[in-house]
């Protein structure tokens, strides 16, 4: 977590969860587990969000939301799946409309376990993703500088 | 007349976390319609029991809803313990009112908090759900988990609460019921809370008693309704009565859930007074199941109606269970008709929905 420059805004979405995890999700955001001491804050808007968090697994109506919340986010960004249902389906694994967990879909970064995932868990894996969010920042600023390079040589 | 267009809300929208989808079609700033699309969150878990056998769906149950989930595996061992025909000892109907209760208040809470997020209060958002972690704690303390519990088991309960830990409970409830008493008068005395709540939304008993709204809506409407009274777990045992309210506009439905947080403290009170000293906690059921029942709870969102059908095999032929939010959501639509945009958010709210629950 040391020399973190950024702070990166969270997006939550439901995918076909529960509820157990979103309200977990929630309850991680407000003072009494207050993962916004890292930094982060809650968004409810796609294009101003960093990182993408999913509870819940995919279902067939709902994989183009997810799809396309995911693409309306600006570049780097951060994907963490909460839960075991957005992890790999879960409980419900088996049912007929679930397709499978988040990334089925997206690309998932950072797997959360627990059902219902705990706080603890979540803000973990928030912070995983604040570090991985900056990497991918630093990297994301010098590919932005060394094509500006390039374009003022040629 | 203006010119009409339409208003997609949801399915992610920052008001509520979960996704339901509403067409709003409006003229310049009023509603004149609203059209909701579900299916957002279907998994189909009804169907799971070709896959899980009766004791199983106990657990997939308890995943209807993660807010009222303890409620659910109630409902659905209920149900089945009439199938087998076996009476649950007396401790464990008091143990099961008192995580039903537990449920309903951190509900509750949840809900109120969420409501003063909509119409701007963070702050009181945040003192709701820093009481609602003490009621989580408790539920943690007695059974292991925040939300998801799995204590019950057709036939009873598998965990104990002892002697000790209900005294907990008991000072846990004083801290609540003071804490509570005093954000009550924001919610119910502020001048600007009163000015959105007050008169919007207004839902008539003829009205939700034609559109068939449950709970918490329809009892803020003057409707005398709550399954608590048919008498399952403890129930009968305890000394309440329904909380209703006759203006059925927003600021009933909080009055009405306020006020049965504070009923369910007094109903743990009373439960834990009573609660008989017995070692049992469940009775063994042998063989499959086999016939049909149909179970009504009252969640705290309103009626919740489980179906089992069996016939002799340890996977049942079906599960279906009707949730609250169901039953909710004409009213819903019949509300927003003729409200301005602004107040759609809030009056979404006020409905508590689960969409979880109602699309399974
Ligand atoms: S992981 Fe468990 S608590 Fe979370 S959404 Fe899935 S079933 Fe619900």
């Amino acid at each position: 977590m040391a020399n973190v420059k950024r702070s990166p805004w969270l997006l939550h979405y439901d995918g076909s969860s529960c509820n157990g995890c979103d309200i977990e999700v929630l309850a991680s955001l407000t003072p009494v587990y207050d993962a916004e001491r890292f930094g982060v804050i809650n968004t409810g808007d796609p294009m101003q969000a960093d990182i993408f968090l999913i509870t819940g697994g995919v279902n067939t109506q709902n994989a183009k939301t997810v799809k396309q919340l995911y693409d309306q986010m600006p570049r780097p960004k951060v994907v963490v799946a909460v839960g075991v249902c957005a992890c790999t389906g879960g409980v419900f694994k088996d049912c007929y409309n679930i397709l499978g967990g988040a990334d089925t879909v997206i690309p998932v970064d950072i797997y959360v376990p627990g059902c219902a995932a705990r706080p603890q868990a979540i803000i973990d894996g928030i912070v995983q993703a604040v570090e991985l969010f900056e990497k991918r920042s630093k990297e994301h600023d010098e590919k932005v500088r060394s094509q500006k390079k390039g374009s003022e040589v040629a | 007349m203006g010119k009409r267009s339409v208003i997609p809300f949801g399915p992610q929208h920052p008001v509520l976390p979960e996704p339901i989808h509403i067409d709003l079609v409006i003229e310049d700033e009023k509603v004149v319609e609203a059209i909701p699309s579900v299916g957002f969150i279907h998994r189909g878990l009804e169907s799971l029991v070709d896959k899980r056998d009766y004791n199983q769906m106990t657990y997939v149950v308890e995943r209807t809803c993660g807010i009222c989930s303890f409620q659910h595996g109630m409902g659905y061992c209920e149900a089945m313990e009439h199938v087998f025909g076996v009476d649950v000892p007396a401790r464990a109907k008091y143990l099961r009112t008192i995580w039903a209760e537990l449920g309903r208040m951190h509900s509750h809470l949840l809900w109120l908090g969420l409501l003063a997020d909509g119409f701007g209060y963070e702050n009181l958002f945040y003192q709701c759900w820093r009481v609602r972690e003490k009621v989580l704690d408790m539920q943690e303390m007695t059974s292991g988990g925040r939300l998801i519990f799995s204590v019950n088991k057709v036939g009873g309960v598998i965990k104990d609460i002892e002697k000790e830990k209900l005294d907990i409970i008991l000072k846990t409830m004083d801290e609540v019921e003071e804490e509570l008493t005093v954000i009550k008068d924001t919610f119910l005395l502020d001048y600007s809370v009163q000015s959105r709540l007050q008169g919007v939304g207004i839902v008539t008993k003829e009205q939700a008693h034609d559109l068939g709204c449950a709970g918490p809506f329809a009892r803020a409407s003057g409707i005398r309704t709550d399954m608590r009274k048919l008498g399952y777990a403890a129930y009968p045992d305890l000394d309440f009565e329904p909380i209703i309210s006759a203006t059925g506009d927003s600021y009933a439905r909080c009055y009405c859930r306020i006020m049965e947080i504070f009923q369910s403290i007094d109903l743990i009170r009373q439960a834990i007074g009573k609660i008989p000293n017995e070692t049992d906690l469940f009775t063994p059921v042998k063989g499959n199941p086999d016939g049909e029942y149909f179970m009504r709870v009252e969640q705290p969102r309103g009626e919740a109606v489980y179906y089992v059908k069996a016939s002799g095999k340890q996977y049942l032929d079906r599960f279906r269970v009707r949730t609250p939010t169901f039953a909710n959501l004409p009213g819903l639509c019949e509300m927003l008709k003729n409200t301005q945009l602004s107040d759609v958010g809030l009056l979404v709210l006020t409905i508590d929905p689960c969409i979880s629950c109602t699309e399974r």
